[in-house]
């Protein structure tokens, strides 16, 4: 029996940042391109204003594992839809990590400078405006006036966010309906599926396996899967390249899954997860020290009183980004807003029940007047994955949550850096009696609480401790690559998008080299999505494009 | 936080299995309903059933330990009136837990029952006489309330998984308004809602802020910023 199978000289599974970038350059450089995506394709009206569960998580979830529990886009356009936009390239320290193994954990090619051209490009496509202090929150403001009283420094973020479109409406966890977070949707998949890449909503990859296509090397199985979840139908694709961007908690369930048709996985798949060191905390500040300490007033009657008001990250202090700490005490400490979808977090005090009851129920009634501060440390890439479910990357228990097989359990290292940045945080926020107390969020109800999953197929160069080689390549699979938060090695200290993207790009020529290999009419372009060249010279003077392409 | 669901099963069914199995695995003796097929439904299908009193009676319980307030009438059984303002109950917790979309409402009965058992075992410990014609959760004064609501929700019990997410959902009824469109829940004078002080769209439903910044530069950067803004 003969039977026919779609074709494609490059399948891409998952399309946030680490999906779209190569989607978009292996378009432009002729290949033909699919791309998989878990989630609904939304657009700007989609993103709704609203809290009603089962509005915003059609595309929002809380993935809760075991100790641990993640944010998480699950759309066209994946994390970029749902994140903060927060920019940021990681501090040169973070590259020569050595983690509690005392082995380098970044690949030796990789450092702040060798991935600055990279970062460049990715500041230019997305691209990435400066804040001024003009664009700052009234949150971000109070931080950073906190910061300055307190002998600190603070800076404005630096965001992926069209400035002049921004309305400050608050909801930018729920996506933004005026175009002007610059998520994938409005930059690279575009330009992608102009250049003939084509994007397939609601499929989700369960596995890969040996294509039966000569000249083929994967096929890739998915399931059709409706809006609640239930299978409509399966098919696969069989292609050249394959590249793995279903982020960090799907990657490597996908891969695992994948071990009995491909045969066994690097060690490190689904192993040394991090949760980026995040470490979050709430508290009311004082509205009549707002104004008598800081000098802050809203207008004639109101200090503060802004908690839900503008871009959701305002201002940072990189005091705690100080090479000469030692490793695991060095961290940054971020002005953010959540929705109150995350308050039941939020603890009133530091002994039980702190986070429910009375003296809860009274620190609700200043919510105006709270402010939210993420401390991103160095993790001990201490999470790991147990077996996968039956079908996809996760079960779900109700509208907004579901479950997966991710275990974290903080380990020394971790906790004292957590320690540090909220011994930090304290200091300045106390001072001046500006805030009573300061808590971070309970570990009681969700575990530790992250936003960017990271490291769970990560690149290095030690063969027991990552599963990708420098180039993103899975090791002893030549043509599967992973190119989202999977692939960094390590926490950041800063918001891993912008990372995830330089990566991505820097993956590219690689990628475009593979499927040559297997005869795929491609070559590697450094133009961007908006059409322009002005990276384009000193991008194709680097050593992982002159690689590629010689 | 441990298991919610068992694989080999539909998304949803798994959650109700996985109750079952670790109220089996708690060894507490409690027979929790098993979801028939048919009334396990997929989003927006079917309106749940409407919960017996007992269960009524012991989540408003619940809720009113999550987030206490004010009676609703003198002889307020449920709420303890321990604190000013709305109750979680008044802020719509029991419509949350019943919205087909969280598809929980077939296992409440059962999370109830497991939850008086809790309360049973836990009076009996503290040499504490219940009213018997209340569920056993529902008589406990409040400060037990909360002593027993701490011991549920502290990681590392197998059963921890049902009290953190009932609690979730009985704050996000009062944080986020959950059952209902924020505009319409704002309409309508959510009680959480204006006890957080949640402000008002604009006219159209949407929410802007022309108003956003104090303007002003207030710290100094940090010397290691690079070109772009990053740190170095």
């Amino acid at each position: 029996m003969t039977t026919t199978v779609e074709l494609a000289d490059a399948l891409i599974v998952g399309s946030g940042y680490g999906g779209a970038i190569p989607a978009f350059y292996l378009a432009a450089g002729g290949a033909k391109v699919v791309i998989l995506e878990r989630g609904p394709q939304l657009s700007a009206n989609d993103f709704v204003h609203d809290m009603k569960l089962g509005s915003y998580t059609r595309y929002l979830d809380i993935v809760v594992g075991d100790g641990i529990s993640v944010v998480a886009g699950n759309c066209v356009g994946g994390g970029s839809v749902v994140n903060f936009a927060a920019a940021l390239r990681a501090p040169s320290f973070v590259f020569n990590r050595v983690g509690s193994q005392g082995v380098r954990q970044w690949p030796a090619s990789i450092s702040r400078s060798t991935l600055d051209p990279w970062y460049d490009l990715s500041e230019l496509t997305l691209p990435v405006a400066k804040q001024t202090w003009n664009d700052v929150s009234y949150a971000g403001g109070v931080f950073a006036a906190a910061c300055d009283h307190a002998g600190r420094t603070a800076n404005p973020v630096p965001l992926a966010v069209d400035m002049s479109k921004c309305t400050n409406c608050g909801w930018q966890l729920n996506g933004c309906r005026f175009n002007a977070k610059r998520s994938m949707i409005l930059n690279y998949l575009p330009a992608a599926t102009a250049l003939g890449a084509k994007i397939r909503p609601m499929h989700e990859v369960q596995s890969l396996a040996p294509a039966t296509t000569s000249g083929y090397r994967y096929r890739v199985n998915y399931n059709v899967v409706n809006p609640d979840g239930t299978v409509a139908s399966s098919s696969a694709i069989e292609a050249k390249v394959v590249v793995l961007a279903a982020g960090a908690l799907g990657t490597p369930v996908i891969l695992q899954r994948s071990a009995a048709t491909l045969g066994t996985m690097p060690f490190a798949v689904g192993k040394f997860f991090s949760s980026n060191g995040d470490h979050l905390s709430s508290f009311v500040v004082n509205e009549d020290k707002v104004a008598s300490y800081l000098g802050l007033h809203r207008d004639a009657n109101t200090a503060y009183q802004a908690s839900f008001i503008g871009k959701s990250v305002g201002t940072m202090s990189y005091d705690g980004l100080d090479p000469s700490k030692a490793e695991f005490l060095r961290y940054s400490l971020q002005q953010l807003y959540f929705a109150p979808l995350s308050n039941t977090l939020v603890k009133a005090t530091a002994g039980a029940p702190g986070w429910f009851g009375v003296d809860k129920k009274a620190m609700r009634h200043d919510w105006k007047s709270w402010l939210t501060v993420l401390a991103m440390t160095e993790d001990d890439n201490e999470g790991g994955f147990g077996p996968p479910p039956p079908t996809g990357t996760y079960s779900r228990i109700t509208a907004g949550l579901v479950q997966n097989s991710l275990q974290y359990r903080p380990t020394a290292n971790t906790i004292r850096g957590w320690t540090a940045a909220d011994t930090e945080l304290a200091t300045i926020m106390t001072r001046g009696g500006l805030a009573t107390q300061v808590n971070d969020w309970t570990f009681d109800v969700l575990g530790t609480v992250t936003t960017h999953p990271l490291s769970s197929a990560r690149m290095g160069d030690n063969a027991n401790l990552s599963a990708l080689d420098q180039y993103n390549e899975l090791r002893g699979f030549p043509g599967i690559f992973v190119t989202d938060g999977s692939a960094v090695p390590t926490s950041l200290c800063v918001n891993p998008s912008l990372t995830i993207a330089a990566l991505a790009n820097r993956a590219v020529p690689g990628i475009i080299l593979r499927a040559r290999g297997a005869g795929a009419s491609v070559r590697y372009t450094a133009q961007t999505p908006d059409g322009s060249t002005a990276e384009q010279a000193t991008i194709m003077a680097l050593p992982e494009v002159q690689r590629a392409t010689a | 936080m441990g298991s919610f669901v068992h694989g080999g099963l539909s998304r949803r069914r798994a959650v109700q299995a996985g109750i079952i199995a670790t109220g089996g695995a708690v060894g507490l003796g409690i027979v929790l309903p098993i979801a028939d097929a048919a009334t396990t439904t997929a989003p927006g299908t079917i309106a749940p059933a409407a919960l017996d009193q007992a269960t009524t009676l012991t989540l408003e319980a619940y809720a009113d330990t999550v987030v206490p307030g004010e009676k609703r009438t003198p002889d307020d059984i449920t709420i303890a009136g321990v604190a000013p303002g709305p109750s979680a109950v008044v802020a719509g917790a029991l419509d949350v837990l019943q919205m087909p979309e969280v598809g929980l409402a077939t296992s409440l009965p059962g999370l109830a029952m497991l939850l008086n058992g809790q309360a049973a075992g836990y009076a009996a410990q503290a040499g504490l006489a219940l009213d018997p014609n209340l569920p056993p959760f529902v008589a406990l004064p409040f400060p037990h309330r909360v002593a027993l609501t701490v011991s549920l929700t502290t990681p590392g019990r197998p059963d921890h998984p049902y009290w953190v997410l009932l609690a979730t959902l009985i704050s996000w009824a009062f944080d986020t308004g959950g059952a209902q469109h924020t505009t319409e829940a704002l309409s309508t004078g959510h009680a959480g809602l204006a006890w957080i002080g949640f402000p008002a769209p604009n006219a159209d439903g949407i929410w802007r802020f022309p108003q956003f910044s104090y303007r002003r530069q207030l710290a100094k950067p940090s010397p290691r910023t690079t070109r772009s803004g990053s740190p170095a």
